[in-house]
């Protein structure tokens, strides 16, 4: 398919027009005045760099490029039959092993990010579980994250309790507050079902920030224990504390390693497989001697358990928590991961947590245009990947795998 | 045939979506063994009866027996481990999942492995085209191909009692045989017992042993499915002639 120059050109110019009358009004009117150069300028190098992009593509459609086209493909070719023949576990040994050599090899920064990365990647998978698998859109997802949060804040604080045990606790809270929020949202469909999901997560949040004589409000609670651990010294056993990043970041790799086996299993199961029929055909999954109402509800619980164990690695690695952590918009950006990565798709939540939280760390340099690069990538990725950057293989695989 | 008790019974079924009625005093019998036509015109309520047997819609009142035991109010979801299974009308396969996964998503109830096996295969046997096709998803299929796994997958919760909403619906001449062949061999060899709405009315009757006719939610007939086939003012209504 080629598109004729004149109107590849037409759309180019409708499109920097377009842009600049977005963009002016974001920089070009101040306090002191309307003001035109700054505006000019950046539009100037944005309408210039799509100039090259646009006639780099004439030219590939024009034939230029014919020369690269046989290197390319044998080389894509190579590549692909490298990676045929290695096996699985080779892949995931490599993978496992990168990520416990992660720490050895990089600086305090990249811990923080990888940590951050590893967080998301629960939090994707597991709402995965209820948008991906059961399809039912969650927009209030990030509220059980605070739950979790929250009650191992809670249960450290006053009682003392240990990181280890108050993450069966907190994942059991989580569950309940997912029961409690999906309870209401059972016979609703679509976009009704999104909306009311957004309000709950909004309630969670305002609850959490009123209730001062419990959470201490929008000031948050303080004094959080990092996890404890026993460590072998000088001939016994010593307790320490897991402090720092290093330390932190392999409790979190464990939690994500447990996550991702736990959310395997689940899509591969008689659950899973039902889970999906619901997504699918509600009535005809009925007739097929599905419950769906339990379903769902447990559809939510599970996700919402992830969640849970997520915040409670929050609530220690912070050692403080505050209402302002769960906000609308980390729900957008968890909901935002498993759509671009491949929504179902196990590997794609992964990828799209690494391309979410670690792309704009690496734009970091762009400053003021980092939020803005990002949604370019976005939108681009949505257009030449618009399944997703790893899409599921529709669990064609699934029964193949059986054999 | 011996004409005992009947395995499903409808008494006074009245059915309404909203405040709209569908089907109003609707009453049948079905005996076991027994291959049963509805037929009527669009919207005469065929389907919301099968609807309201299986519990998907509730009955206003009335009351619908099944093996037995008075079903309607029970959800629809305890039905097919009872041995009531429905083939929707339309279909609806679960698109997105393979012919296979499909099938088991019929088994959904059961915990028999070696009876699951089994029944898969014998499923097979009948549509061999399902066995080349079953890594596809379900919604890639050709609409007889899809036909054949809906029924398929019905027939994998080991049916007593199985309701088929228009089989034959947008399907070629030959595979609406097909089709029809494997519900006579279904009804003969397996004891299963038929209840089938059709709009190809010629074809259903041919091959049930008795007929109810259904008009604007009332039924207005119920005889052997021969007289039907013989009685003038069926044939000028739904025979086309
Ligand atoms: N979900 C619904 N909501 C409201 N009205 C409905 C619904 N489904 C069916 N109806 C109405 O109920 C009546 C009976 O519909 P039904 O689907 O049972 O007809 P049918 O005999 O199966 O027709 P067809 O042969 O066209 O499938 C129709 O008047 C239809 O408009
Ligand atoms: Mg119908």
């Amino acid at each position: 398919m080629t598109i004729r120059a004149s109107k590849l050109w037409l759309g180019y110019g409708l499109a920097m027009v377009w842009f600049y009358f977005l963009l002016w009004p974001l920089m070009g009117i101040k306090p002191e005045g309307l003001e035109f150069q700054t505006s000019l300028a950046v539009w100037g190098k944005v309408a210039a760099a799509s100039a090259v992009l646009l006639a780099l593509y004439q030219l590939k459609q024009g034939g230029a490029f014919r020369f690269l086209e046989k290197p390319a493909q044998a080389g894509a070719e190579a590549l692909a039959a490298v990676t045929g023949r290695v096996p699985t576990w080779l892949a995931l040994c490599v993978v496992a092993g990168a990520a416990v050599a992660f720490p050895f090899l990089t600086e305090r920064y990249a811990h923080d990010v990888a940590i951050s990365v590893l967080v998301y990647i629960i939090l994707g998978l597991g709402l995965n579980v209820v948008v991906g698998l059961a399809g039912l859109l969650d927009l209030g997802y990030i509220a059980f994250f605070g739950v979790g949060a929250y009650t191992y804040a809670l249960m450290s604080v006053h009682f003392g309790l240990s990181f280890w045990l108050c993450l069966p606790i907190s994942g059991c809270f989580a569950a309940i507050a997912g029961c409690i929020i999906g309870y209401p949202t059972l016979r609703m469909r679509g976009d009704y079902l999104a909306i009311v999901t957004l309000g709950f997560g909004e309630i969670v949040r305002i609850v959490i920030n009123n209730w001062m004589s419990l959470t201490n409000g929008p000031n948050g609670i303080l004094g959080i224990k990092a996890p404890g651990a026993y460590w072998f010294n000088k001939g016994s056993f010593e307790h320490i504390w897991l402090n720092n990043l290093e330390q932190l970041y392999f409790v979190i790799l464990g939690l994500a390693v447990f996550t991702i086996v736990a959310v395997y299993r689940l899509n591969y199961s008689r659950i899973g497989r039902a889970f999906e029929a619901v997504r699918e055909d509600q009535t005809a999954a009925e007739l097929m001697g599905v419950n769906t109402l339990r379903l769902k509800l447990l559809a939510y619980a599970l996700g919402a358990v992830f969640g849970g164990l997520a915040g409670t690695f929050f609530a220690a690695r912070m050692k403080f928590v505050s209402p302002e952590s769960f906000t609308f918009i980390e729900s957008a950006m968890v909901l935002a991961m498993v759509v671009l990565g491949g929504m179902g798709s196990i590997p794609g939540v992964i990828l799209g947590s690494l391309a979410l939280i670690a792309l704009p760390e690496v734009f970091r340099g762009f400053e003021l245009y980092r939020m803005f690069v990002f949604g370019g990538v976005m939108a681009v990725m949505m257009l030449f990947r618009p399944r997703g950057l790893w899409p599921a293989k529709r669990m064609g695989v699934r029964s193949e795998e059986k054999d | 045939m011996t004409k005992a008790t009947p395995i499903l019974e409808l008494k006074n079924v009245t059915s309404a979506y909203g405040r709209i009625k569908a089907i109003s005093e609707v009453s049948l019998k079905v005996y076991p063994g027994e291959v049963v036509s509805i037929i009527g015109a669009n919207g005469a309520g065929k389907s919301t009866t099968l609807m309201s047997i299986c519990g998907v819609l509730k009955p206003v009142s009335g009351e619908v027996w099944y093996d037995g035991a008075r079903i309607d109010g029970l959800a629809a979801d305890l039905l097919p481990s009872r041995g009531l299974c429905q083939v929707p009308e339309g279909r609806r396969i679960f698109p997105r999942l393979t012919v296979e996964e499909n099938l088991d998503m019929g088994a959904f109830f059961r915990t028999d492995k070696d009876g699951m096996e089994h029944d898969k295969n014998r499923v097979f046997q009948m549509f061999p085209i399902l066995l080349e096709r079953r890594k596809q998803h379900g919604g890639t299929l050709s609409g007889g191909e899809q036909q054949m796994l809906a029924m398929g997958r019905a027939l994998m919760s080991r049916p007593k009692l199985l309701l088929l909403d228009e089989p034959s619906l947008g399907l070629a001449p030959l595979i609406v045989q097909q089709i029809f062949r494997i519900i006579q061999e279904i009804n003969e060899v397996d004891g299963v017992t038929v209840v089938l709405v059709e709009q190809n009315a010629n074809l259903a009757l041919k091959s049930s042993s008795r007929g109810y006719v259904l008009e604007t939610g009332n039924v207005v007939m119920e005889d052997d499915a021969q007289a039907l086939l013989a009685n003038p003012a069926i044939r000028a209504a739904y025979l086309g002639e």
